[in-house]
């Protein structure tokens, strides 16, 4: 296991419920990171319904979001990301033109 | 009030412990179901709110939940605590839950399809920590800010308000006025029990707040719209009027002070808990006779409240001194209490809170406001006998006696003004100047008084150094030099 603290990406994927769709994007996004950030990230897939505590403490209010704790600042995207590529833009991970 | 044979369930109401509101709702909100309080900004939506939960934990053991949108608890806090509203002290207990939803339209970007799920997650989780009873959403349109796809949004909202009701919460979700829609985001659409709006208008650099009831499905309610404020302690709705006009009407009579006086009145005085008006020119004695009848009531061991708006406490207890009326020994035994303010320093509903405040606090008997027509440097004439109307209405239904005096010109410019007045009181006495050839006299007689039998004679007033007496006139009266009538 590697040291987390190497990580420079720390993604977390918050969802209320696990359903096909939900672990078919989880899929995708840890593909997708591998393919541009190999060993440099983490990705948390976090069940609302399980740990109902955090929807307060990380200030989530709507499913999905997906939240890029590091690099600072905070960014979220908000909503099902069929386009994966997408949403690493919206978070600042990617450039745009990309 | 609708209360046919059709109707067989009976609406359960949620009391909100807010001074007028529950007056204005008869009863409180609905409960179990969400009532949407809108408004402008700074109209005081979440002072409601708030109010509607700490009143419920201090006044009926419900706890609640008060979820943020705008501002952090920190700040709510804080700002509450100038009202009195120890919100920490619940927080603490575990009575009160405020959970501040942080949108930050900055750090977000929008994909796909989403759903609330999360706040749902947080209140049941906040609801299961208290027990709450009671829920308070402010702002929840500030989501929209954050989100473009409106439609979604608003299907959450609407399900977000099903949940609660299910929940069996009784609930206050506020909402930003709209320019077209009530609510910005048609709020009102999912909301069909109970409608409460706010509006706070700036007029000659006084604010007029302004309740009303705009739907209670399946309950009556005042429909006016009511002033109210907010204060030290918080939101205070003033009814225009009460709904029932029960009050109680007593046969008890008490001396006016002046023997003569009350010879006009079979020898009995006035009623207990009815109102006075004494009408007059500057100097024709109106203050007299209400400080005879502030003496007299001292003496029967009662408590007054003197509200002078025109002159301080030392030079009435000096003047009335001159007519052998000494009210200093029950200024200091503490039955009688002299308010000197100038009206204009207030607005008329502060005027009427203060006014409230003080009566709650002091339980007087009798209630003098010297003059009233002061009033009228702070409002026009309907929003002044509005005032007046109310404050009756708060006298009679605590058996108060209210004496009250009109000041009028020598030109009875104003006689319309005390003629207005002068229909919601009781008792109507007139005191005026009188030329005889060349000696100026001061007349008195009753114009009014309901529910007694009273004589119509004209006295002459004296004003002597042993107090007011009303003879016979020594002159020859001639009727038609009289102003009224």
């Amino acid at each position: 296991m590697e040291n987390e603290q190497h990580k420079s990406i720390i993604l977390k994927l918050y969802i209320a419920g696990t359903t096909e769709k939900s672990q078919a994007e989880a899929e995708r996004l840890q593909e997708v990171c591998e393919n541009h950030f190999p060993g440099k990230y983490k990705i948390e897939v976090i069940d609302l319904l399980e740990r109902p505590q955090l929807a307060s403490d990380e200030q989530i209010f709507a499913v999905p979001t997906l939240v890029r704790d590091l690099p600072l600042p905070v960014r979220k995207v908000i909503g099902d990301f069929s386009n994966v590529e997408k949403a690493l833009v919206g978070l600042d991970l990617l450039p745009r033109s990309h | 009030m609708e209360k046919g044979k059709g109707e067989t369930f009976s609406l359960k109401k949620c009391p909100t412990g807010i001074n007028g509101l529950d007056e204005m709702t008869q009863g409180g909100l609905p409960r179990g179901r969400t009532t949407l309080v809108y408004g402008g900004p700074g109209c005081g939506k979440t002072v409601l709110a708030m109010e509607f939960l700490y009143r419920g934990i201090m006044n009926y053991q419900e706890p609640g939940v008060f979820l943020a949108f705008e501002e952090p608890q920190k700040s709510l806090v804080t700002n509450f605590a100038s009202m009195g509203f120890h919100l920490s002290e619940a927080i603490d207990k575990g009575k009160l839950l405020i959970d501040f939803v942080k949108i930050d339209p900055a750090e977000i970007t929008e994909a796909g399809d989403f759903n609330l799920d999360p706040v749902f997650i947080r209140l049941e989780q906040a609801i299961q920590k208290t027990g709450a009873k009671r829920v308070a959403i402010d702002t929840i349109e500030t989501i929209f800010s954050a989100l473009t796809k409106v439609e979604k949004l608003r299907s959450e909202i609407k399900r977000l308000f099903q949940w609660l009701s299910e929940k069996g919460m009784t609930a206050i979700v506020t909402g930003e006025e709209g320019r077209n829609e009530a609510t910005k985001y048609g709020l009102e659409e999912y909301v069909s029990d109970c409608v409460i709006v706010l509006d706070n208008r700036i007029r000659e650099q006084v604010s007029k707040r302004r309740l009303r009831i705009l739907k209670y499905r399946g309950s009556s309610h005042i429909a006016d719209e009511c002033p109210f404020l907010i204060s030290s302690n918080g939101f205070s709705v003033l009814p225009v009027t009460s709904l029932e006009l029960n009050h109680p009407a007593g046969n008890e009579r008490i001396s006016t002070g002046v023997s003569d006086l009350d010879d006009l009145m079979s020898g009995l005085g006035y009623y207990r808990g009815s109102s006075i008006l004494v009408s007059g020119t500057a100097g024709t004695g109106k203050s007299s006779i209400a400080a005879h009848f502030v003496e007299a009531a001292c003496k029967r061991n009662e408590r007054c409240l003197y509200l002078s708006f025109e002159e301080s406490v030392d030079q009435i207890v000096r003047n009335m001194k001159s007519i052998k009326i000494d009210l200093s020994p029950y200024i200091e035994n503490g039955l009688l209490t002299i308010k000197s303010e100038r009206t204009s320093t207030l607005g008329l509903e502060e005027h009427l809170l203060k006014l409230h405040r003080l009566i709650e606090d002091q339980s007087p008997k009798v209630v003098i406001m010297d003059p009233i027509t002061n009033f009228f440097s702070v409002g026009n004439f309907t929003e002044v006998k509005n005032m007046l109307t109310r404050i009756l209405d708060f006298l009679k239904q605590h058996e108060i006696t209210g004496f009250f005096t009109s000041l009028t010109e020598p030109d009875n410019s104003r006689e319309q003004t005390t003629v207005g007045i002068s229909s919601i009181m009781d008792t109507w006495i007139v005191s005026q100047d009188y030329q005889d050839k060349n000696e100026k006299k001061r007349i008195l007689y009753l114009l009014k008084s309901r529910g007694m039998g009273h004589s119509r004679a004209i006295k002459e007033m004296h004003i002597t150094p042993e107090g007011v007496k009303l003879t016979k006139p020594h002159f020859n009266l001639e009727r038609d030099k009289l102003d009224d009538n």
